[in-house]
């Protein structure tokens, strides 16, 4: 099992090489040219020219992009055009406040979720599976962002019982985290009450109840298992839309993360800004896909022989 | 189980079961009546939706529900009505008084649970004991059926077919039930391994004295390890008896055409002589005998009136209105 | 009741009968029992119509873009029902117009994934051994980013408008698509009819055309419906942001980002452009679901 650990993550580097390429080859044909932007209108050419070598913006773009994945071990992620003070900084300042938020929406739309989906499919087609469900389906289809700005009409401006905005005290984190993780709780609770009616109908169920297993212990120990496996698949394909989420959700409650800094680079045009932040977004991204697919070997043996 | 207080080990007594659909209403099992003597291998045979594994399913009140119903009738066990028991009374039964080994047994196993834990689990469940002595029992139940003890801590996917049919049978067995219904046992595996299968379940039911009510569309399994049969038709029996009866004294049409349809070893130019059409849609079943239609003996009667049991002797009965109490000694069939 | 020996004539009628449903007919009939499907379905096609005919409800630039400051900030109304935004324009017909711009870009965002990632997604699964590593590392390495983020990245390189958030959109899903359509594709390509329609000639293309695709149909089908609503999402999340559509061109995202900054006092500006996008959503969502309902084999 360590050996296939150490497989996939040696496998994640080219991936990042990909990705990392890809991104800084995309930024870098943006129109424009970094130094004039920083020095301005007035620059003469002689400053243009010691500016641009300074910063290694002769060198081929393959060499520019060595250079960088070098300074990246090594934790150095260029300098920001607009601040001219090091990415890292920023970077690894704000990342913290976006890991927190992710974490205590992941938590708790996956603390409500899966019971509720659970009871949704033991309860099909009574009022808790129809109420609850119509409430997931219209999580599913409201936008993100548009939520945020309704908790925050409602429950910061007009109730007054949460802060607007900032990472102040605990009490910042339910709006945000709440928004931010709402659609992902109406998807994992739609898609464990199919998982879990789908296991329900299977045959080693109906072996379990002709042993005189009791309904609740079936549920219990039988079907909640295997019903868990394709709920493992949706919360791990949802990390990819509660990162691209939290873009958003800070932008609106003005959190201090890197989502908005990444926002705010993007429209001052700030090239290692924007960088620096995909990097960080991109290796989250994959070790937290990585971290489901592990998780599926523990959940189910099958895979887990697969594994080792 | 010391003393048996009927004669019967399962008395099944005009049981009218139904599956209510938003499509209509599936007439499952129509007046079914069904005895098995203790100690006794009773074989249910018939084609494939005739209502075989509802009756077994019935028997331990399984039928899911919705959408299906169980309406009318009585099924003793040892003289006690099931159809009064609570689902918690069941709870005890199943899998102590009763078990049920399934047809497939691919999906018949829990595929995240070891398999000693899955035989242990009925043992800890029905059995005063500790969780580690049900393990143990369970090892023992696997050495029983002829997989290593040790193999208990693996997965289902880790066995083939065949050893996954005999861990079913293992936890089948594990509380040495009164009562085993076999649901076609031995159909998804391959003919070498249902010889074995059928060999072994043959010494346990000796061994432990166990009835059995083997669900099967196969003759030559009846012919093997059953003790007397029933046939089953459109959820209804129209021809029980002993193996001599079914075998040397056909009666009811279907079953003719049903020892007919086997292909025949010593000509094998013969002509494969299947019964035409096919089972009627349970939820639109004719008005008098179900068979009709595909009989090649019917009369008018057949299409109004439902026939009546006729017996031929203290075992043996037909339902067909070819037959009265006078003419069924001899019979009206034609030689195979 | 079968009739097994009914004249010949009649029996070739009853299977000229039976083939005449087709796949289509019958899925149709099908999702016409769910109920929440054909709402769906329907709320859809009222908006597509919407986003066709806005020019004939709306004139654009008489209503949706000019300006008229006298009556900027207003409460719905009886002469504007959802109000006015800060510039004086009419709310509602800024949100009937910006149903065309969300609808197309998302249409022809997921049509170009489609077609894209499809193919790709086709000869990966039927070529297999290299070509297929090939093509869905470099889906792994475009799946390695989530679809917002590498929109902005696009975005951020190339700069907002329409046309790059229709690229940014459609390059982040055609992984979907590719992995779709390469496992109906992987189902189906060691069948015994694909075989023997390369052993009498038939050419791959064609094999593929014919044999293979109708066979993924039904995937494709469900998700392209889920992708459009996502692409919708994505679509007005960007313009929120300020990094898609840009102005005066109404979009659903560009109107909430603007009306926040009157959250406080026009709370109606937040309404009524997410209630559009939500519905919208849902539709497609219902749609979707019945979609795959009415097409699971499992359920037939």
């Amino acid at each position: 099992m360590i050996k296939y650990v150490v497989k996939r993550l040696i496998a994640l580097i080219p991936v990042i090489i990909g990705v990392t390429m890809l991104v800084f080859f995309i930024l870098k044909s943006a129109p424009g040219d970094p130094v004039r932007l920083i020095l301005g209108e007035q620059a003469t050419p002689e400053q243009i020219a010691a500016l641009t070598e300074q910063m290694g913006l002769d060198q081929p773009l393959l060499a520019q992009y060595a250079k960088y994945m070098v300074g990246l071990l090594q934790g150095d992620l260029g300098i920001a055009y607009s601040t001219r003070r090091p990415v890292a900084d920023e970077v690894f300042s704000r990342f913290p406040y976006t890991l927190k938020l992710s974490l205590v929406a992941t938590v708790v739309s996956i603390a409500l979720a899966i019971p509720l989906g659970i009871i949704a499919a033991v309860k099909q087609n009574t009022v808790i599976d129809n109420v609850s469900m119509f409430v997931a389906l219209i999580g599913i289809s409201m936008p993100m962002f548009w939520l945020a700005l309704l908790l925050m009409l409602l429950f910061s401006l007009k109730l007054g019982w949460f802060p607007v905005s900032g990472a102040a005290s605990w009490s910042s984190y339910v709006l945000p985290a709440f928004a931010l993780g709402f659609m992902n709780m109406a998807s994992t609770a739609r898609t464990t009450r199919s998982s879990m009616l789908e296991t329900i109908r299977q045959d080693y169920i109906r072996t379990a109840r002709s042993k005189g297993v009791s309904n609740s212990v079936v549920i219990r120990k039988h079907a909640f298992k295997n019903a868990l496996i394709p709920t493992i698949t949706v919360c791990g394909l949802q990390i990819g839309s509660l990162l691209g989420g939290s873009v958003l959700c800070e932008t609106v409650f003005a959190w201090p993360g890197i989502g908005r800094l990444m926002v705010q680079a993007i429209s001052a045009r700030d090239v290692p800004m924007v960088l620096g932040c995909t990097v960080i977004f991109t290796i989250c991204f994959s070790i937290v896909n990585l971290l489901v697919d592990l998780l599926y070997g523990f959940v189910d043996p099958r895979i887990k022989s697969m594994y080792s | 189980m010391s003393e048996n207080k009927s004669k019967y080990s399962i008395d099944i007594e005009n049981l009218v079961v139904e599956y209510r659909t938003e499509y209509g209403v599936v007439q499952a099992l129509n007046g079914l009546d069904l005895k098995i003597e203790h100690g006794k291998t009773l074989g249910l045979v018939g084609e494939t939706g005739a209502g075989k594994t509802t009756t077994g399913l019935s028997i331990l009140k399984l039928i899911p529900d919705p959408p299906g119903v169980i309406v009318s009738g009585t099924i003793k066990l040892d003289g006690e009505d099931l159809m009064e028991k609570s689902e918690k009374e069941m709870g005890s039964i199943r899998g102590k008084e009763i078990s049920m080994i399934f047809q497939d047994p691919m999906t018949a196993l829990n595929p995240v649970m070891t398999v000693e834990e899955q035989i242990a689990e009925s043992i800890e469940l029905h059995e005063q004991v500790s969780k580690a002595e049900s393990i143990e029992k369970a090892r023992a139940m696997l050495e029983l059926v002829g997989i290593p003890g040790e193999r208990g801590k693996e997965y289902p996917h880790q066995f083939s077919g065949g050893m996954k049919q005999r861990v079913v049978i293992a936890i089948a067995l594990a509380c040495n039930p009164a009562l085993l219904i076999a649901d076609e046992p031995t159909t998804a595996l391959d003919v070498t391994i249902q010889a074995q299968v059928l060999e072994m379940m043959k010494n346990l039911k000796e061994k432990y004295n166990t009835s059995m009510l083997m669900i099967t569309h196969d003759l030559g399994i009846v012919a093997e390890i059953c003790d007397s049969v029933s046939i089953i038709y459109a959820g209804q029996i129209v021809e029980h008896g002993n193996l001599e009866d079914i075998f040397e004294n056909t009666r009811h049409p279907y079953t003719e055409g049903l020892f007919n349809s086997l292909p025949n070893l010593k000509d094998r130019k013969a002509k494969l002589k299947p019964i035409k059409g096919l089972m009627p849609d349970p939820s639109n079943l004719p008005k008098g005998c179900a068979f009709c239609p595909r009989c090649d003996y019917a009369m008018e009667i057949c299409e109004t009136q439902k026939p009546e049991k006729v017996y031929r002797n203290g075992e043996h009965y037909v339902r067909c209105h070819l037959y009265s109490k006078e003419n069924i000694q001899e019979g009206r069939l034609e030689t195979r | 009741m079968q009739n097994t020996t009914a004249p010949a004539a009649s029996r070739s009628e009853a299977v000229k009968k039976y083939k005449k449903t087709s796949q289509f007919g019958e899925t149709m009939k099908r999702m016409s029992r769910n109920k929440a499907a054909v709402l769906g379905l329907i709320i859809l096609v009222l908006l597509v119509l919407m986003s066709v005919f806005a020019d004939f409800i709306y004139d654009y630039d008489t209503v949706v873009v000019k300006q008229n400051m006298a009556e900027r900030l207003q409460w719905p109304s009886a002469a504007h029902p959802l109000g006015t935004d800060e510039f004086g324009r009419d709310l509602l017909a800024r949100i009937v117009h910006g149903s065309r711009t969300s609808l197309l870009l998302s249409f022809a965002a997921v049509a170009v994934s489609l077609a894209t990632g499809g193919f790709l997604g086709a000869i990966a699964g039927y070529y297999g051994k290299w070509l297929d590593n090939l093509i869905m590392r470099l889906m792994d390495i475009i799946l390695a980013m989530p679809m917002t983020l590498f929109a902005m990245v696009i975005v951020a390189a190339l700069g907002p408008s329409t046309i790059n958030l229709v690229i940014a959109l459609s390059i982040s899903q055609i992984p979907t698509f590719a992995r779709v359509v390469r496992g109906a594709v992987l189902t189906v390509k060691d069948s015994e009819y694909i075989e023997a329609a390369r052993a009498i000639g038939q050419k791959d293309l064609s094999i593929i055309a014919s044999h293979v695709l109708p066979n993924c149909m039904a995937p494709i089908i469900v998700q392209t419906t889920l992708r459009i609503a996502a692409t919708i999402t994505s679509t007005a999340s960007l313009s929120f942001l300020g990094l898609g559509v840009t102005p005066p061109t109404p979009e659903w995202g560009g109107l909430l980002s603007s009306g926040r900054t009157f959250i406080r006092d026009s709370s109606y500006l937040t309404l009524f452009p997410g209630i559009a996008i939500m519905i919208t959503i849902l539709s497609l969502n219902l749609l979707g679901d019945g979609l795959r309902d009415a097409l699971d084999p499992r359920l037939r």
